[in-house]
């Protein structure tokens, strides 16, 4: 009998262990944070090997102040001879190192990031396929982005303007503030 | 490197070479694009002549497999590797034809272009513009054993087109204003000598294996001439990072790279995970990155078919989420791969999210 009720405790011991591991977090993992609550999307996106540190300042004080998520968008340009699915290595290898050290960034302040790789024959064509399939509530872009640089013309800000049925946020020129987010500041190799 | 770097020529000198040192050679086919230079050079070769194929009433000239194999000459030269031939021959590509006549005992000396690489070519198509079609598997350069590289700078290729040593005079102005720029030549230039030292660097550390108490490794050497890697992803944004360091890697090693993503069985996609899985398409496309979606149950056993598959030399998974419950005695998912798939490197992706970031100007 006594054998019994021990091996009936241990067995309910080991049910209770196990469903305690089922439903408590292990130890030392933070929950992490539920992206479904964080509706609101804010599209960051950027052609060149850097953007303005105004811009991924200001969409992290907006992604924290309404819980959204940022989305950190790399527009890559097709040459016309070329089809448009064509693999773009070169320009990638550009692209990939910014896209991560914004990310890192970005997460590292405890704010979800959501990348995107956008493709066309500009960077407003690439912008303008990625709008129409992806959903954002707003968009930030820096005015003082040199064209030559890749970054987006004053011609395609005024499209973004008209065309673009989002909130956009211009961030005028700082000539004085020339501070710049680039692949130097990755945390490690990539 | 290009046409008209003297691919065909440097073939006809070794030819004439081995013909002197007593090797019976012959000229399997050979294209001189109408080069007198060249067509001078082969005079003294024995030539297998070219055959007739009639494809859509035009008769098309051919490389004669049937008659190279009868001939088994020691040394085969066949120019152009990456051409495809005409229907009813017996391949589909020229390399193929060649791989027939190895496997006949004959050694054979070949030429391509470095644009013609399966690997380099869409690296070349964004550097040059221009997408070129007739490809060749990197393993086939990769089984050759010697690798000469002719290098002539842009400049003299230059000259020599505009001496018309390359084309017919009514070409030149064309191929200036297309392929034989001068920034795509010296890029093609730069891509050719890096491939080649990335080879012969390959090639030396297989060498070095053989014989030494390494010697079980060299067996497996030659597979890591042709690395292939293999991502896992599932649709969540933390896949992208992943993708992007597995690319970063691919590029570092001059290797494919596979995206799989293992599907459970009739488990309808929501919303966001759908979203993720069309970025993750489009990155992979971007990229030059193989996007591969299976269904099964078994996560494990779907990666075991797929890496053997595809020949997987290398696989990168990120960090798995914390296991609750009985899930816990189960054996992780790297140390699985480990066991079922001996000789591949498995690399756990590190999330640098959380490390801090020094500030930068």
């Amino acid at each position: 009998m006594n054998a019994f009720v021990i091996a009936l405790v241990a067995v309910a011991g080991v049910l209770v262990g196990v469903a305690a591991g089922y439903w408590l977090p292990p130890h030392g993992r933070v929950p992490a944070r539920d992206s479904s609550q964080a509706e609101r999307r804010i599209l960051l996106p950027f052609t060149g090997q850097e953007i303005s540190r105004r811009s991924l300042e200001a969409a992290v004080r907006l992604a924290k102040a309404e819980n959204a998520i940022i989305m950190p968008a790399f527009l890559a340009r097709v040459a016309m001879n070329l089809p448009l699915e064509t693999a773009l290595p070169v320009q990638s290898a550009r692209g990939m190192p910014l896209l991560e050290a914004i990310e890192q960034r970005v997460s590292s302040q405890g704010i979800p990031v959501d990348s995107r790789v956008g493709r066309g024959r500009s960077p407003r064509d690439a912008l303008r396929k990625l709008i129409e399939e992806e959903h954002f509530d707003r968009i930030i872009v820096s005015a003082d982005e040199d064209p030559r640089a890749g970054g987006l013309s004053y011609d395609d800000l005024r499209w973004l303007l008209e065309r673009v049925p989002a909130e956009i946020l211009i961030l005028r020129p700082a000539p004085q503030d020339t501070r710049r987010i680039s692949a130097d500041a990755l945390s490690g190799h990539f | 490197m290009a046409a008209g770097v003297g691919k065909t020529f440097r073939m006809l000198l070794e030819g004439h070479a081995e013909l002197e040192a007593g090797r019976d050679v012959v000229v399997g086919l050979l294209e001189t694009h109408g080069r007198s230079e060249t067509a001078g050079l082969a005079e003294g070769l024995p030539m297998v002549p070219r055959r007739r194929v009639r494809y859509r009433e035009t008769v098309l000239e051919e490389m004669d497999l049937p008659a190279i194999l009868s001939r088994s000459p020691e040394l085969c030269l066949i120019d152009e590797l990456a051409h495809t031939n005409a229907p009813g021959t017996e391949h589909h590509k020229r390399y193929e034809d060649v791989e027939d006549v190895l496997a006949g005992g004959i050694d054979v000396i070949s030429t391509v272009n470095v644009q013609h690489l399966e690997s380099l070519n869409d690296h070349i198509t964004e550097l040059s513009g221009i997408r070129v079609r007739e490809t060749i598997p990197d393993a086939i350069i990769g089984a050759a054993d010697e690798v000469v590289l002719i290098d002539v700078t842009p400049e003299a290729l230059l000259t020599r087109l505009r001496a018309g040593k390359i084309y017919a005079p009514e070409r030149i102005d064309a191929a200036l204003n297309n392929f034989f720029r001068i920034e795509n030549l010296a890029a093609l230039r730069e891509v050719a000598l890096r491939h080649v030292a990335e080879e012969v660097g390959a090639k030396r550390l297989t060498t070095e294996l053989v014989g030494s108490r390494e010697e079980s490794l060299a067996a497996d050497a030659p597979q890591a001439v042709g690395e292939r890697l293999l991502a896992l992803v599932e649709p969540y944004p933390g896949s992208q990072r992943l993708v992007r360091r597995a690319w970063r890697s691919a590029q570092r090693l001059g290797a494919e790279l596979d995206l799989l993503w293992v599907r459970a069985p009739g488990r309808a996609l929501p919303e966001d995970e759908e979203r993720s899985l069309a970025a993750l398409r489009q990155l992979a496309s971007v990229l030059g990155a193989r996007m591969l979606e299976e269904e099964s149950d078994d996560l494990a056993a779907a990666i075991v078919d797929v890496a053997a598959a595809r020949g997987t030399t290398y696989i990168l998974v990120g960090r798995s989420r914390p296991a609750r419950g009985l899930a816990r005695l189960r054996v992780p998912l790297p140390q699985r791969l480990m066991q079922c798939l001996p000789g591949v490197d498995v690399r756990i992706v590190a999330d640098r999210s959380g490390r801090s970031t020094s500030e930068r100007p």
